[in-house]
């Protein structure tokens, strides 16, 4: 396995799923491409039903019954994981690529120990012994920083708070040794001071195992703060992606804009720029683009014909006709541009 | 500025305990303890803090859905924290509305919109349906849903909508309070700026008062003009929102406020996160701490020494 700190990992490709519901085909999935490189973060942010939940639950092979992967692959070290069955999961499963849920109530089994749930793993991923395992769980819970983990080892969920429950699914993750952490919204259950913990202890040992982290969030604050690239997801779709800088100090994408001046920081004092409407019908997706509706910059061409990803660097593209040479000169919104000239100096 | 005006809402050493068990088991849980402060009319007031702090539950004592251990709550120079008869609770639904965090849970899903909003003036006692319908309309049509909607079910509406269902119905009957409990915290990024938007638009045209209760610190400094900040029942600091924001100083109000995420890539919280720890940050053994002016219209839960402290600190 090459060790090359810019090597892909994890790749996506054109990845299409669909659920079957009464009304039809739910696209929840539209073609959805990106790659995981070995120690970086990559975010796909968007709103609830934007399918990013949906994408990860295709890369760990949790998808629920009635979904159906239509097309794509994924790739990791060879194997295309949309092809994989069941057993072949098991290996990849908790071993591989560790999943972080949002919710660490409902994550942990309320009448089973805290230490079994840790060891549980241990036995299955690493064959190990009752007394080995139970070393290994204890020395687990004090590097996700579990205070008196011996004492701790016994008690049930019930008995932790929020932000230690989270710790707990933190160290059952990584008890398996896995080479990719997903999580998915895994502060959003957390009060902020809390939050802020748990994102530490997300970074620290990202670094001490070289791990590489999908991050899936609808809060551009803590993705701003945790990745080093964004996708920006909207409907199925990734309009825009990018560092974290080309999404958040030259956003191109008018969702990405939309979504930027939607929420207030420390400083707003103009009023916000809400998106009208609600996200699309994803049984019937609008033609062209799926965002055109709400967006205010809309061409006539962004109803009839899809954008495709335009180029913008080598970091950098976004789909959206205003990219193209002959598309008027449309510029972001004023509240937008004021705080990013804010935070950046005018240096971006 | 909105400290011109007269208060409308007075709490004064409020208390709300819980109890469970009996005997040698009574445990009382003291989610509301000895708080006090004011509400000028037509400013926003922000309640902040984490999850079980109280802060939910003093604004549930206030509209009286719970019956409070101790303490006064005046409303327009009228005690609303007396034991309960029917005036009583005229008075209160009269004058205060709540609008509560979840839009699923807190619409009948068995009636129409035209019901829920109208309900409140039926219960007032309005016999004539006609003109009922009429202000129905009217309601819908401030908070941005249109007639059509009036024959509609919840479950016909988005998160979005349905809020604003939640908002007309508060409206309606024309109160001179509103307590929004998370009006935004169940919505998605793109929808809470509407709502927090209509909200803003509602505030300046009926002249509303607002107690606006939230746990993200940005929207919460976002729309209030003053902002309290809770921990663990105790009211830790009050202060104007700009002034909270630029003078934090009670250790939590800071660890509250470099907790915040900024979506700036370049700003990183670990590099500037402060940690509190009650037992660490304050010695309370030779003095017990109470509420202190530090600033002019600053207030801050502190001891005499601390109180000193945080003088030097702002006059520096």
């Amino acid at each position: 396995m090459p060790t090359d700190s810019n090597d892909t990992i994890l790749k996506v490709t054109d990845l299409t799923i669909s659920f079957k519901a009464y009304g039809g085909m739910v696209q929840a999935v539209r073609g959805v491409s990106f790659d995981l490189k070995r120690g970086e973060t990559v975010a796909i942010v968007g709103e609830s039903g934007s399918g990013k939940s949906v994408t990860i639950k295709a890369i760990m092979g949790i998808l629920p019954g009635n979904a159906v992967i239509e097309g794509g692959a994924i790739d990791y070290h060879g194997t295309d994981l949309t092809k994989l069955n069941e057993e072949g999961f098991h290996e990849i499963r908790g071993k591989r690529i560790g999943l972080i849920f949002q919710d660490p109530l409902s994550a942990l089994n309320p009448i089973m120990k805290i230490g079994k749930q840790i060891t549980e793993v241990l036995h299955l991923t690493k064959k190990l012994s009752t007394a080995d395992a139970k070393t290994q769980a204890i020395e687990l819970m004090r590097s996700v920083g579990i205070p008196e983990p011996e004492r701790r080892f016994n008690q049930y969920p019930f008995q932790f708070s929020g932000g230690m429950r989270q710790r707990i699914v933190i160290a059952i993750a990584l008890a398996g040794d896995p080479e990719i952490l997903i999580c998915d919204e895994p502060t959003t259950a957390l009060d902020v001071t809390v939050q802020a913990k748990i994102l530490d202890l997300i970074n620290q040992i990202k670094k001490e195992r070289n791990l590489s982290v999908i991050f899936i969030m609808h809060d551009l604050g803590v993705v701003a703060n945790m990745a080093q690239r964004v996708n920006v997801m909207y409907a199925g779709k990734i309009l825009e992606s990018g560092t974290a800088e080309d999404v958040f100090f030259r956003p191109a994408h008018p969702y990405t804009w939309a979504l930027l001046s939607s929420i207030p920081d420390m400083q707003t004092k103009e009023k916000l720029l809400a998106i009208p409407g609600t996200p699309p019908n994803m049984i019937h997706p609008p033609k062209g683009d799926a965002f055109a509706v709400r967006n205010k910059y809309a061409l006539k061409l962004d109803f009839e014909r899809e954008p495709p990803p335009i180029r913008i660097s080598d970091t950098h593209w976004a789909a959206t006709w205003l990219l193209h040479p002959k598309a008027p000169k449309v510029d972001m919104p004023e509240i937008l541009r004021h705080r990013i000239n804010r935070m950046t100096g005018g240096v971006v | 500025m909105a400290e011109l005006k007269p208060p409308i809402l007075e709490v004064k050493n409020l208390s709300q305990h819980f109890t469970t068990g009996r005997g040698k088991k009574r445990l009382a849980v003291k989610a509301v303890d000895d708080v006090s402060f004011e509400v000028y009319t037509q400013e926003t007031f922000g309640l902040v803090g984490e999850s079980g702090c109280g802060k939910t539950t003093t604004g549930r004592t206030i509209i009286r859905l719970y019956d409070p251990t101790a303490g006064q709550v005046l409303f327009d120079g009228w005690d609303i924290s007396r034991p309960m008869n029917k005036k009583l609770r005229r008075f209160l639904s009269d004058n205060i509305a709540m609008i509560f965090q979840d839009p699923i849970e807190s619409l009948n899903p068995r009636m129409t919109i035209e019901e829920i909003v109208g309900e409140g003036l039926f219960v007032r006692g309005e016999q004539d349906k006609a003109k009922v319908r009429k202000l129905v309309y009217e309601t819908l049509d401030l908070v941005g849903l249109t007639q059509e909607h009036a024959t509609r079910y919840p479950h016909e509406f988005s998160g979005g909508q349905r809020q604003r269902v939640g908002i007309a119905r508060a409206i309606i009957v024309k109160p001179k309070l509103i307590i929004a409990d998370e009006p935004v915290s169940a919505l998605d990024v793109s929808i809470q700026a509407q709502v927090i938007n209509l909200l803003n638009d509602l505030k300046q045209e009926l002249g509303l008062t607002i107690l606006f209760v939230a746990h993200n610190l940005s929207v919460v400094k976002y729309f209030s003009d003053r902002i309290g900040v809770m921990y663990y029942g105790k009211m830790v600091e009050i202060a104007n929102a700009a002034d909270l924001y630029e003078n934090p100083l009670h250790p939590y109000t800071r660890a509250l406020l470099s907790a915040i995420p900024e979506p700036n890539p370049r700003y990183s919280i670990s590099g500037n996160r402060v940690d509190y720890d009650p037992a660490r940050d304050h010695d309370y053994s030779a003095e017990q701490p109470s509420m202190r002016e530090v600033l002019p219209n600053h207030f801050v839960y502190c001891s005499q020494g601390e109180y000193e402290r945080f003088k030097l600190k702002v006059s520096l």
